[in-house]
């Protein structure tokens, strides 16, 4: 072999070589291509799980928050409900405090009495009610002072004695009397008034407060009232009492002042 | 109308009505309460220097009746602007509709609830 065929013979694999360098480069490019091609796709996934993971975090928490919502939802509901009920408290303290402030604003007898009257009929919304006291040497309650007599005739007179009838087992017993209008049929009438409440101090009963009917506007008692109803003729027993003594001591007081000033100008 | 600094005129015979219709108007901020016992009397008072924002007036009164008052203050042109509320035990809807006939704004019937006072004083002053 000559210089020139060895020399053609190595440019041929010269060239060969050249080839298949730019073969393995241009493989190597595609596989690098591809590696970072996998590799791409294999960080998609893991983001995809990550996600997966938090979606599902987060529909955990949106549940989480969704039930505290209707919790939160439902608390508000009995605030709400509960803020009434109060409203309703604080009307009916104010009512008892004012009534309560007026019956002991005096100890002049009629004036209490008819700070009674006006309790009842705008507080309790009575329009026929009689007011008895117990006479304590009979054992008789009479009535000192009524409304309505209009729509319930008598009501001025009512009496009973102490332990006959309705009047007289509450006057007796001290428990209040409330019509059972579903079992009685609702007829009201003298001797059975839709309600009948004791006026006591401590245990000692001094009267009744009887009511035979309710203003048009007001259709039964609710149940609030019974209690509002209670309280109001404890207060008015002892405002009633208190005021019955004062002016029996100062009629005594006064005889008493006659007799001495007689006394002493003689 | 703000609902502070109010001047109320409350027309009452029975002092226990208008001392409780008093205390539920407390709940307005610096509310002045202006008292009349009967219809000649709140006359008298609305005549007087304080310039009255709301009127409530009972109906059964001696000397001069509640829709009296209201037919007047109606027929005055220097009062006739003044919201007036009936607060009464008449609960027949004849009488509600003669009280809003004579011109209240609006009519309660006794036994009130502080909380339905206070709204409807409120609806009528937040104008």
């Amino acid at each position: 072999m000559n210089e020139e065929s060895r020399a053609e013979k190595f440019l041929e694999l010269f060239n060969k070589g050249k080839e298949f360098t730019e073969e393995l480069l241009r493989e190597n490019q595609r596989l690098r291509y591809r590696l970072a091609a996998s590799e791409t796709e294999g960080a998609s996934r893991e983001e995809v799980e990550r996600l997966r993971a938090e979606v599902a975090q987060l529909t955990d928490e949106n549940r989480r928050i969704a039930t505290r919502y209707k919790e939160v939802e439902e608390e508000n509901k009995d605030f709400a409900h509960r803020y009434v009920e109060i409203e309703e408290q604080n009307n009916n303290l104010a009512n008892l405090y004012v009534a309560s402030y007026q019956l002991h604003s005096t100890l002049d007898f009629r004036e209490v009495i008819t700070i009674v009257q006006e309790i009842v009929i705008n507080l309790i919304g009575a329009e026929s009610f009689a007011i008895l006291l117990l006479d304590e040497k009979t054992n008789e309650l009479k009535a000192i002072a009524s409304e309505g007599a209009d729509v319930m005739p008598g009501v001025e007179g009512v009496s009973a004695r102490l332990g006959d009838g309705i009047l007289g087992q509450v006057a007796k017993t001290g428990e209040s009397y409330y019509i059972n209008q579903d079992v009685e049929g609702g007829k009201v009438t003298l001797d059975k008034p839709l309600a009948a409440v004791p006026l006591k101090i401590k245990e000692h009963v001094i009267g009744l407060i009887v009511i035979y009917k309710l203003l048009q506007q007001k259709d039964s008692f609710s149940a609030v009232d019974y209690e509002l109803f209670s309280l109001l003729a404890a207060h008015a027993a002892t405002a009633i009492f208190s005021s019955k003594l004062y002016s029996q001591s100062e009629r005594k007081l006064n005889t008493i002042q006659s007799f001495l000033d007689l006394l002493t100008t003689n | 109308m703000p609902l502070e600094n109010a001047n109320f005129l409350v027309v009452e015979d029975s002092p226990t009505m208008r001392q409780l219709i008093s205390f539920s108007l407390k709940r307005f901020k610096n509310a002045k309460i202006i008292e009349a016992v009967d219809g000649v009397d709140a006359l008298k008072k609305l005549s007087g220097p304080d310039k009255i924002d709301l009127i409530l007036t009972d109906i059964n009164m001696p000397v001069m009746d509640g829709l009296k008052l209201v037919s007047l203050v109606r027929q005055n042109a220097q009062l006739k602007a003044i919201p007036i509320i009936i607060i009464t035990t008449e609960g027949a809807e004849e009488d509600r509709e003669r009280g809003l006939a004579l011109g209240a704004n609006a009519y309660i019937s006794k036994p009130i609830q502080s909380s339905h006072l206070i709204k409807t004083i409120s609806e009528l002053l937040a104008v």
